[in-house]
Formats: structure tokens, C-alpha cells, sequence
């Protein structure tokens, strides 16, 4: 890859109708998530005894965990299948995946009580071995750690060599140049260690996050209360990790007007129809074998949303993806792509929310705007951080200086 | 990968298998202590006359404000069903009686206080504690407000001040730990008039619950709910017909927290499972990593 592309900062310009849009909405996420935090998760939720979790966990934790699996996923098959055709869509995920756990545990504090006493769980004199949650917690804070060090190898490239402090600062630029090799050095020799933890700990807690569910017993519904949910939300993570792959790398390269690495990515959603299948068949096996299929006989809010689940999270783009043609079109590329990962979105919900019935709610939980407001506004701004990253730092790789128009582009990350 | 950096790779991997290994056998899980002699409470619901002078008791024990006792026999409160929140950790709802008396069957509810609680098990600090003789109590020091324990718990019981911006309380009932640390009864026992509660080693309740059911078959129905429900409570009820009928949830012997407990400790036994993948993965990039060298070379 080395010969012919290159990861760069982008450098077209930041304001966009879309980026307006975004910062509309987290002006208004922001405004809510002040009222939470003054006078409480009751003015802005509508959460209640009843309803503990509401779309702050489903959403923004269950569901962030999951989309950011492609961290992990590509990890695997670039940094330890030494598969070196995917480097190109290594970084992009890497950074959606720093993003996405960074807001993941933004979003858990939003959500606790106590968000101040946050720290808790890495005291060993609190710990409890028995307890999903912790084990999610732990994994989540030593993965959001591991994903920093992996992305620390970005920054020193944007900056060796590069070190400009202006005025009295310049006598700056020297040692932390020096510095900033000696940790380059340090990180390329280590690295090893930190790609094969992170793998290690997204299996961990992307099947605990099923775990932890499982503990409401007969107050979730039998299609989704099972003891493999921690097998299926790890095998449906990894499902999900390469479609987000392709969906940032066909946007980022529409939004900056690059050509779509169609090879590469055809190559990776050649893997989702076998994924997507052994995904389906332990869902399909597990109901079976459980005898669930008898909530089916009845048409009720959870049978109706795990066949929506069933049919546009995994049945319908296993076949797209196992189509020929669709490997080559990235529009089909997409579409399909897209629908894995609303059915990710959906299979989270399901199981935190529409599956999990309280035994004496008078009412049924719906999200207050405040808490649709907060977490859009989330969403808004990692999507706005991930195109301020992109541009400061190395991350999309464009086809080579020669193979482009030179006015085009200007190209900085190349020493 | 040079030769150097393979002896690097060998070197930094066993150290770190050395010290989780370490790290495992040095970690404990918060252990479960379940005297022989611990306490419960017998409800009989067949001589509760839903005065809610306990949930007027309660409140004073617990030092939530609280109007004074004559206004707990407006009965107008029965008309809905309540249940306990941040205010009431103990409330009495009121069922009809199919018998063709004109008296209702009164139902105090409050925590259970599980042999093996799922609030416990649960919590992602430790939050609860259970004494010996079988309370399960919340200690605010822990807590850092997830409401898993709302989640958890198989008889929805624990309630949270949504209220409260900072220092927001998960509250439900303690069982008076105060008072029985002074050796006094639990405030609801001690003012219930018609003695419906009764306070005591928890295996002599049972034999006294069913003695009680063995004497006057009419009156009661052959189940103590609470006796097998989730493993076991330390409070306990005998009623006149079917405990559904007064919305308690039909569950099964087994601990709540059984199914969850045994992934969690299968997939950490020892740590041996994240060791292992961890190992595996290692040793992929390894070999792949000398294939790809010698294939350059």
C-alpha cells in the first residue's frame, strides 16, 4: 500500500451545511445536558423506578460499544492476520473507535447518579468479580486507554520534524521533537502488546454487555433473555465492525472528494456474509432450541422488533453481501452496510429496552426529547471531532502525490 | 520483525501473562455470609387490616418527613396500587376479597431482603452489603448512582432520587439496621397492631408458617412465598389464594443472580480464558508476522 497511498490530513475546508447541521444539534444537546446536570436525571429524563435505563444506556453506551467495534475487528485482521492490503481503513476505524468509546463513557457519566464518584470501580477495595457491569466498566476504561496508545503513533508522525512553537516557545521545539521520536521508537517496539489487549479486552466486554442484562431474568422478554446473549452481542459486534468501516470510508471519501477504495472494501464485505450467517444461525438455533418460537404466534411490540431486527439487521444484507455484483457496487456497498448497522442499532435497543418489561410499570418508557436531544448532540459532536481529527492528523489515506491533480490537494503528512 | 524484537516480543508477553496471572489469584469476589441463624420476618396477609400504621412507623425510623399518623386512615390511598419509592419504603395495597366478605386482603410490600440478592450481585462497586442476619443494605459510600441494582432486582424494590442532581440516594427498605443493631425490632413490626409481622430466626418462621397452614388448610393456601422464591428471603408471606393475585411475581427457586454469576465466573475462571485468547492471538501475529519476513526474504 506504501507505494501508492498515503494517510494525510485532509484540507478541505471545515464549514459545511452539513456541519452546521451538527453544530446545531449539539448546541442543543449541550443545552439539555446542562438542565441534567443542575437539577437532576429527573428534569430532562423520563426515567422512573420503574425504567432505570433509558436510551442513555441503550443508545449511547450498548450501542456506541458496538459500533465502535471496528477498532478492533480491523485490528485483528491487519495488525495480527498481517493482512497489510487493510491498512488503509486501519486508521479510520482506529480514530472512530477512540471517538466512539471516548463518548461512550462521556455518555455513562451523563447517565450515573454519581457521575463524580466515577473512579469508583478501579478501587480494588470496591471491586465486585460478580457484577457484568463491572467487568464492562473495567474493560471499557483499560480499551479506552489501550485505543489512546494505539492512536499515540498518529500524533508523533503529524509532529516529528514538524515541531513550529512560535515566539519564546521555540526553545521547545527541539526537545519535544526529541521526545517525540524516543516515544515513536518506544511505541513501534510495544505496540504488540497494546493491539493484542485491545482485541482481547473488546471480546471481553462486547459479550458482557449481553452478560448484563441477563440478571433481569424473567423481567426481559424470553426472544432476547438467553444465556448465549453474550455470544450473539460478540458475534453481532463483529459483524458490525466492517460495515462502519465501509460507511466512514465511502462518507469521508464523498466528503473529500476522494475515490472509494472499492478494493479494499469488497474485500472486507466479502467476510460479512459468512459473518452475518454464523451470526443468524446461533440467533435462529438459540430460539429454536429455547422453544421461543412461540412468541411468534402472537403479534406484539417484541416479536414484531426482533423480525425487524432479524430481517434488516442481518438476513436481508447477508444476502446482499453475498451477491457478486453488490461486492463491486459501492452503492450496494453501502445500502447494505447501512442496514447491518441500524440492525445493530435495533438489536440494542431490543435488548435494553423493548425486551426489558418492569413488573409494575403503570406507563411505558419512551425517550423525553431531552434525553433524544442529548444523545443526537453526542452523536453531533463525535462526528464533528472526527472530522476535526481528520484533518489535523494523518488518518485517510489519498492515492500518492503523482497520481493526483497537483492543485487539488495539498499534501502535508509526507516527510 | 528482527531477531532482537522477537526476543523483545517473547520477553514483554511472558511478563505480562506472569502478572495477570498474579493479578487473578489476588482478586476476590465480595463473599455472601449466610448465618444458619439468621432473621426474617412472616407476614400473614390473612391478618393485616391495612391501617399503614408500619408505613407510618417506617417513616419516622427512617426520618422521612411525614404527616401525623390520623392521616394514614384515609383509605382513599387504595384505590391505586402503589409501590415503594424514595418516600415509602414500605407501602400497603389492598386487594378484593373473593370470599364475599366485605374486607379486603391487605398486602405490605417492601424489600425481601434475598438469601442471594440480584441487587447484589449486581452492583458495579459493592455497593450492598448483607449482614448476617440477612439484611441487605445499601451503603451510600459506593455508590456511584448506575441504577443496575434497579435492573437487577427480581422484585423491583429499590427505588433513586431522580430528584437530586448530586448526592442521589438509591433507597429501600434496611430493615431498621439502626434499630436491630440496638437490639429493638423493626419499626413496622414493633407498631403493627394486629400482629401480622412476626420477627424471628428465619427457620423458625417457616416451621411456625407452616404449622400455621397445616391447622387451617381453608385459611391459607400450601405455598410460603419466599420460603424457595429466588433461592430464598428473609421475609416471608403466607396468604389465602394465589400469590399472583396480589401482583407477586412467580419466580423460580434458583438465585437471580445464578445464570449471570456462572458466565461471568466461567468465562474469568481464573482468568485462564482472557490468558489463553490472549496467548492464541499472539502467537497468530507471530507466525504471520515471520511468514510474511521469510516471504520478503
Amino acid at each position: 500500500m506504501e507505494e501508492y497511498s498515503k494517510p494525510v490530513p485532509m484540507t478541505k475546508k471545515f464549514l459545511t451545511p452539513g456541519v452546521i447541521i451538527l453544530l446545531i444539534l449539539a448546541i442543543n444537546g449541550l443545552i439539555f445536558l446542562a438542565i441534567r446536570f443542575f437539577w437532576g436525571l429527573g428534569a430532562v429524563t423520563n426515567l422512573d423506578n420503574q425504567h432505570p435505563w433509558g436510551i442513555w444506556i441503550a443508545v449511547d453506551v450498548a450501542v456506541g460499544v458496538a459500533l465502535a467495534a471496528g477498532g478492533f475487528t480491523t485490528a485483528a485482521l491487519g495488525h495480527i492476520m498481517h493482512q497489510d492490503k487493510y491498512e488503509v481503513v486501519i486508521r479510520p476505524a482506529l480514530l472512530t473507535a477512540m471517538l466512539g468509546y471516548t463518548f461512550v463513557a462521556i455518555g455513562v457519566c451523563i447517565d450515573l447518579g454519581r457521575y463524580y464518584l466515577i473512579w469508583h470501580p478501579m478501587l480494588p477495595s470496591m471491586w465486585n468479580g460478580n457484577s457484568a457491569l463491572f467487568e464492562v466498566g473495567l474493560c471499557v476504561m483499560a480499551y479506552l486507554t489501550v485505543l489512546y496508545i494505539e492512536f499515540l503513533p498518529i500524533v508523533t508522525e503529524r509532529f516529528i520534524g514538524k515541531m513550529r512553537l512560535p515566539g519564546f516557545l521555540s526553545a521547545l521545539n527541539n526537545p519535544i521533537d526529541r521526545f517525540l521520536k524516543f516515544l515513536d521508537n518506544k511505541l513501534a517496539k510495544t505496540m504488540f502488546i497494546f493491539i493484542i489487549l485491545g482485541v482481547v479486552l473488546s471480546c471481553l466486554h462486547q459479550s458482557s454487555l449481553g452478560t448484563v442484562m441477563i440478571i433481569a431474568g424473567p423481567k426481559m422478554h424470553p426472544l432476547w433473555q438467553t444465556p448465549i446473549l453474550p455470544l450473539l452481542f460478540l458475534l453481532s459486534a463483529i459483524s458490525v465492525g466492517f460495515p462502519m468501516v465501509i460507511i466512514e470510508s465511502l462518507i469521508a471519501s464523498r466528503s473529500f472528494g476522494l475515490k472509494p477504495e472499492i478494493e479494499v472494501l469488497s474485500q472486507l464485505a466479502r467476510m460479512l456474509g459468512p459473518l452475518l450467517g454464523i451470526y443468524l444461525a446461533f440467533k435462529i438455533g438459540d430460539i429454536f432450541i429455547r422453544e421461543a418460537f412461540i412468541y411468534f404466534q402472537e403479534i406484539s411490540l417484541e416479536s414484531v422488533m426482533f423480525i425487524i431486527e432479524l430481517l434488516i439487521g442481518v438476513i436481508i444484507p447477508m444476502c446482499i453481501f453475498f451477491s457478486q455484483k453488490a461486492l463491486r457496487s459501492p452503492g450496494l456497498l453501502f445500502t447494505g452496510s447501512i442496514m447491518v448497522v441500524l440492525g445493530i442499532v435495533i438489536n440494542r435497543i431490543n435488548a435494553y429496552l423493548i425486551s426489558y418489561t418492569p413488573l409494575y410499570a403503570v406507563k411505558s418508557y419512551f425517550p423525553s426529547i431531552g434525553e433524544i436531544s442529548v444523545t443526537l448532540g453526542l452523536t453531533a459532536i463525535a462526528v464533528l471531532m472526527y472530522r476535526i481529527f481528520v484533518k489535523i492528523f494523518p488518518v485517510i489515506s489519498i492515492p500518492d502525490k503523482s497520481l493526483l491533480p497537483k492543485t487539488k490537494y495539498e499534501i502535508k503528512g509526507i516527510s | 520483525m528482527s531477531k532482537q524484537n522477537r526476543r523483545d516480543f517473547l520477553k514483554v508477553a511472558t511478563a505480562l501473562a506472569t502478572s495477570s496471572i498474579t493479578a487473578g489469584s489476588a482478586r476476590a469476589a465480595p463473599e455472601n455470609i449466610l448465618s444458619e441463624d439468621r432473621s426474617g420476618v412472616l407476614i400473614d396477609t390473612t391478618v393485616c387490616i391495612g391501617c399503614r400504621k408500619c408505613e407510618y412507623a417506617c417513616k419516622i425510623a427512617h426520618d422521612i418527613s411525614t404527616e401525623g399518623p390520623e392521616s394514614y386512615t384515609d383509605r382513599s390511598v387504595f384505590e391505586n396500587k402503589r409501590r415503594p419509592d424514595d418516600q415509602n419504603l414500605t407501602v400497603v395495597n389492598t386487594y378484593k376479597n373473593d370470599d364475599g366478605s366485605e374486607n379486603p386482603i391487605s398486602v405490605k410490600v417492601q424489600c425481601m431482603h434475598c438469601d442471594e440478592p440480584a441487587c447484589l450481585s449486581a452492583c458495579i462497586v459493592g455497593a450492598f452489603y448483607k449482614r448476617e442476619n440477612g439484611a441487605v443494605i445499601w451503603d451510600e459510600s459506593k455508590c456511584i448512582g448506575c441504577r443496575y441494582c434497579l435492573v437487577a432486582c427480581p422484585f423491583q424494590i429499590p427505588a433513586y432520587e431522580y430528584q437530586k442532581a448530586l448526592e442521589a440516594r438509591v433507597v429501600k427498605c434496611d430493615w431498621c439496621n439502626e434499630r436491630q443493631k440496638e437490639n429493638k425490632l423493626p419499626a413496622c413490626v414493633e407498631i403493627c397492631p394486629v400482629e401480622a409481622m412476626t420477627f424471628g430466626k428465619r427457620s423458625v418462621l417457616l416451621e411456625i408458617a407452616r404449622d400455621k397452614i397445616t391447622a387451617n388448610p381453608d385459611r391459607y393456601i400450601d405455598h410460603i412465598y419466599g420460603e424457595s422464591e429466588v433461592g430464598g428471603t428473609s421475609w416471608l408471606y403466607l396468604a389465602g389464594k394465589d400469590f399472583q393475585d396480589f401482583d407477586f411475581p412467580k419466580l423460580g427457586t434458583k438465585s437471580a443472580p445464578d445464570l449471570s454469576e456462572a458466565i461471568q465466573h466461567g468465562v474469568f475462571a481464573y482468568f485462564v480464558p482472557p490468558i489463553a485468547l490472549y496467548a492464541v492471538l499472539g502467537g497468530v501475529m507471530w507466525i504471520k508476522k515471520n511468514n510474511k519476513n521469510s516471504e520478503e526474504e
